[in-house]
């Protein structure tokens, strides 16, 4: 099983895609020149400050609002390891998984975080912060096939007899 | 010795009883336009003064529409500063009501009156023989507080035209051919002036397009004669001329044209130069990207006409993206009621709403790299509608809508 | 034991019973691509080794966000897409015809018991005819492009019944904010909403597509209405037996029932910065505006421009307020010249831009700095969606906003 430690950001409820990548910006050409403008309208300075390894906790129904599927592309670009949520909106989700961002569900650790903590992830078991275990579940089959395929590009090239 | 119109309007602006070319008076100004382009720098600057005080507010109209409606948070805050300024001190104000000069010319602008704008393309107002010029911010401050300013005389360039446009030529090729003939600074700090028989076959908008692109030769200001044609558009729009002056009979013009305006061929002015002038055939089959009928120079109700009538029963090539931009809120109503936006809308163009759109190009249409442009816009200076390596092609109304059909340059009566 | 709608639309896709809560393969009817997206798909697409569509005429790419462009690189854009479209053999391609969501349904792309996606949140809009349809990224989208299949999961469904007559200055806009504010941001997360009751029955497809395009602000999957006369007619089609039993069984199950009496709503507006945060329009009376945006997917229909130039008809926008009118495509702007709707609007003082996602999606056609306030049709308040994140978003129906900017203020029509 999996198993990492990082650094967490705590960013609060209803953390939306025009959040994490404002419309103003999702027409540059790659998701590197977006990614400094990545959570701007509520902290501006956050893209510069995240490390590769760490770990962005937030509260419920993280990632609603469009499709735009550079929202998870700039969280994993930017080096975030994995976000724990109380919630997720579903297309933001589903574009994670096809990204191969690693998303975990978790309704109680928000509330006992703080950010600059270190916690510590076994994948499909437990989060730890601060001594306490919160326990975390397992993705379904066909969610994990994709991820183990390494993402729906990669399944696609597979099924087009490629790589 | 007798005065060109110019020196007649300064003359009387000075309260003196003549004036000669070379001479600087200080003058009494009528208006005070300025558009969103750079009224936030002037309040700036007014901010910064000890106990700034407007001289005479009314002579004030400040009017946004560069980016409109805003394009970014840069240009809202521009916006918000001139707006909130304007409310303050019970500034003349507008709003998308369309392009600047055209708002000026439809509401404020009286024969014999002498005008800054804050935008080079004030001398559009010569059309309703007002000298119009085109200042920079610390000019336009420095006679918004005092109401004065001063002006160098200017030399003038006549231009006597007689005959009239043959059929598909319009007044914006006869500016284009005459820009190609003395070149961009070939009335440089000058008047130019335009008068003569072939006056009266020019309508009001016409002598709009004419004056309006007159800085493209480096003028300050251009000037035609008050006639009927000019007191009937006053008259629809409730104004009478402060002056109406002609030049006198031995005034003294720097250089006289005579124009046969039936001599007159379609033109384009090929990138990146508005005097870059050929005859409209030597751009044949130059494909286009995008096509633009509007702006201060283009986009009155008889240049939508003429792009109506072209492309009824056509359709915009599918590949050209034809942005239609009425000049003013009175243009576009104009064309609603006519039937015209419904000939644009149904043949596939986009309509804006009235702005100065991609002739500005910061914000409206803009164009991207290796992308070929036709405008009835100002100027086709490099990177004027977008990426520095695109290009502009200045035509006419007919020139740009025949365009738009064939997805290449031509000209209407090869569609 | 009965169905949802939703279960019998995949039911009839895949030609077997289904249940909520299975994961299943669909075979996709439709897909729409817009134009900010439309880069990402064609790399993607080509990166996964496809060389062709799964079905060519299945495939809609639209222009919107981007219309006019603002942007030196925008056209870029439409480049791409040309070349995608010359490339596999498209020729769904609308370059300046108005949102997708408007186009896809009111083109003719979507018909009642459709499955259909989109690169766009708001794809959820075509359940107002009857469909299944949902957002998705652009790596899915290619995917689909290659297969013309995708897995969902069989969603549980919030059924919403509504009856009674609303009042007149209420549109269906009220009733689904008033629906997102009671639900939350998350309410309906990997949920169906599915709409029924006489309310519902009673209103034009115009109006429940400005429902529909909203059950994604709750977190929906989709919402549906069951296809009736007025959708057939609207999609110019004849229903057939499996697309009139399109109605949820009186036996289904459902996670939760809302009912609604639609004499006791009010209008409301969504207050800055979520949509959820639903409050009546009597509440904020008096809250001085800067700018009012009529149009988007949401509300930029005739019938929503007509409810402004009601309200508006020989009155002025109020002194350094703007109205910016964005009609939601090129037929209703056309509709909107022969009726006399943009007479009255232009005479108002409205600027109307050409028909595009506009200040909705934020890049250009309005955008506000810090202080303002802004009160909008269109579906996201969202921090930072019309310009700096000291920008007020009110979300309200076209009828409010009308009354918002004859005002300069915040009030009911």
């Amino acid at each position: 099983m999996e198993q990492f430690t990082g650094k967490v950001w705590v960013l609060g409820d209803d953390i939306d895609t025009d959040i994490i990548i404002p419309t103003e910006y999702l027409a540059l050409k790659t998701v590197d020149d977006m990614k400094p403008y990545a959570f701007s309208p509520l902290r501006p300075e956050l893209a510069g400050q995240i490390k590769e390894g760490d770990i962005i906790v937030a509260g419920k129904n993280f990632g609603c609002g469009s499709s735009r599927e550079q929202a998870p592309e700039i969280i994993k670009a930017l080096g975030i390891k994995c976000v724990i949520a109380k919630s997720f909106a579903r297309i933001f989700f589903r574009n994670s998984i096809n990204n191969g961002l690693l998303l975990i569900e978790q309704d109680a650790l928000h509330d006992h975080v703080t950010e600059g903590e270190e916690i510590s992830v076994t994948v499909g078991k437990e989060v730890v912060a601060n001594g306490t275990s919160y326990a975390i579940s397992a993705l379904p089959q066909n969610l994990l096939d994709i991820i183990n395929a390494g993402g729906l590009v990669k399944a696609m090239r597979k099924l087009n007899g490629l790589d | 010795m007798g005065m060109t119109i110019a020196e007649k309007i300064i003359a009387a602006a000075a309260g003196v009883s003549e004036v000669k070319p070379g001479d600087i008076h200080t003058v009494e100004l009528d208006h005070l336009m300025s558009n969103d382009g750079t009224t936030h720098l002037t309040i700036d600057m007014y901010n910064k003064l000890k106990n700034p005080t407007i001289a005479d507010v009314s002579k004030l109209v400040w009017i946004v529409d560069h980016n409109v409606p805003c394009d970014s948070v840069k240009t809202a805050n521009s916006h918000k500063k001139m707006r909130d300024f304007a409310k303050e001190h019970h500034i003349q104000f507008y709003e998308g009501a369309g392009v600047c000069h055209q708002v000026m010319i439809e509401n404020h602008v009286r024969p014999g009156e002498l005008i800054f704008g804050a935008d080079s393309h004030t001398c559009a107002y010569g059309a309703l023989g007002a000298f119009g010029t085109g200042v920079g911010c610390t000019d336009y401050l420095y006679a918004m507080v005092t109401g004065k300013s001063w002006v160098l005389v200017p030399e003038t360039l006549r231009f006597n035209l007689t005959g009239k446009l043959p059929e598909g030529v319009y007044a914006r090729d006869l500016i284009l051919t005459i820009i190609g003939m003395i070149g961009a600074n070939g009335a440089n700090y000058m008047a130019m002036e335009f008068a003569g028989e072939g006056m009266k076959t020019l309508s009001i908008s016409d002598r709009v397009a004419i004056c309006n692109l007159c800085v493209e030769a480096g003028a300050k200001t251009a000037l035609m004669e008050v006639d009927e044609i000019t007191l009937e558009y006053l008259k629809e729009h409730g104004r009478e001329p402060k002056h109406s002056f002609k030049s006198d009979e031995d005034a003294h013009f720097a250089k006289v044209y005579d124009i046969d305006l039936s001599t007159i061929k379609p033109i384009v002015a090929k990138p990146h130069f508005v005097d870059s002038v050929v005859e409209a055939k030597e751009c044949f089959g130059t494909k286009i990207d995008e096509a633009f009928l509007g702006s201060c120079n283009n986009g009155r109700i008889e240049d939508l006409r003429v792009g109506a009538e072209i492309l009824k029963g056509r359709k915009v090539s599918p590949l050209v993206r034809f942005l239609v931009v009425p000049a003013s809120q009175a243009v576009y109503t104009q064309a609603l009621e006519e039937g015209l936006l419904e000939i644009f809308m149904q043949a596939g163009a986009i309509v804006m709403n009235p702005n100065c759109s991609v002739c500005w190009g910061s914000c409206q249409g803009v164009i991207g790299a290796n992308e070929v442009l036709i405008s009835t816009g100002t100027r086709n200076f490099k990177g004027r509608a977008g990426s520095p390596d695109s290009f502009v092609y200045l035509a006419s109304a007919a020139t740009v809508t025949a365009s738009a059909i064939a997805g290449e340059i031509t000209t209407a009566d090869r569609l | 034991m009965g169905y949802t709608v939703i279960e019998k639309i995949i039911r009839n896709n895949i030609g077997k019973d289904v249940k909520a809560g299975e994961i299943v393969t669909v075979n996709v009817d439709r897909v729409m691509i817009h134009d900010i997206f439309i880069p990402f798909v064609a790399s993607k697409f080509e990166e996964m080794g496809f060389t062709k569509l799964w079905d060519p005429d299945k495939v809609v790419l639209i222009y919107d966000h981007l219309v006019p462009a603002s942007q030196v690189d925008d056209t870029r854009h439409f480049k791409v897409g040309n070349e995608f479209a010359a490339k596999y053999g498209m020729k769904n391609v609308h370059r300046s015809d108005g949102i997708c969501h408007q186009l896809m349904t009111e083109a003719g792309y979507v018909k009642p018991g459709n499955i259909v996606f989109g690169t766009d949140s708001h794809t959820t809009t075509y359940g107002c005819v009857g469909a299944f349809s949902s957002g998705i990224g652009y790596t899915e989208m290619a995917s689909i492009l290659g297969t013309g299949t995708m897995w969902v999961k069989v969603p549980e469904t919030i059924r919403v019944e509504i009856n009674g007559t609303l009042p007149d200055n209420v549109m269906a806009k009220d009733i689904i904010l008033k629906l997102i504010g009671d639900l939350g941001a998350d309410g309906a997360t990997y949920k169906a909403l599915e709409f029924t009751g006489d309310t519902v029955a009673n209103m034009s497809v115009a109006s429940r597509m400005s429902m529909s395009n909203m059950a994604i602000e709750a977190g929906a999957k989709c919402a549906v209405f069951t296809p009736d006369e007025k959708t057939a007619e609207y999609c110019e089609v004849t229903l057939t037996d499996k697309e009139k039993d399109l109605v949820g069984d009186a036996d289904a199950v459902y996670c939760r029932t809302i009912t609604y009496q639609a004499e006791e709503f009010v209008p409301v507006c969504a207050c800055p910065s979520n949509v959820d945060n639903v409050r009546p329009v009597s509440e904020l009376e008096g809250t001085e505006i800067d700018q009012v945006f009529i149009g988007s997917c949401t509300n930029g229909r005739l019938e929503d421009l007509m409810a402004a130039a009601e309200v508006l008809k020989g009155k002025k926008v109020a002194p350094f307020v703007k109205l910016i009118v964005t009609p939601a495509s090129r037929k209703i702007y056309t509709q909107a010249l022969e009726n006399g709707t943009m007479k009255i609007l232009a005479d108002a003082g409205a600027m109307i831009t050409h028909p595009s996602c506009g200040l909705c999606c934020g890049r250009t056609g309005g955008i506000l700095t810090d202080g303002e306030k802004v009160v909008a049709t269109n579906n996201r308040n969202f921090l930072g969606r019309m310009g700096s994140s000291k920008v007020g978003i009110y979300l309200a129906s076209p009828k409010t906003a009308a009354a918002c900017a004859v005002a300069g203020k915040i009030v009911s029509a």
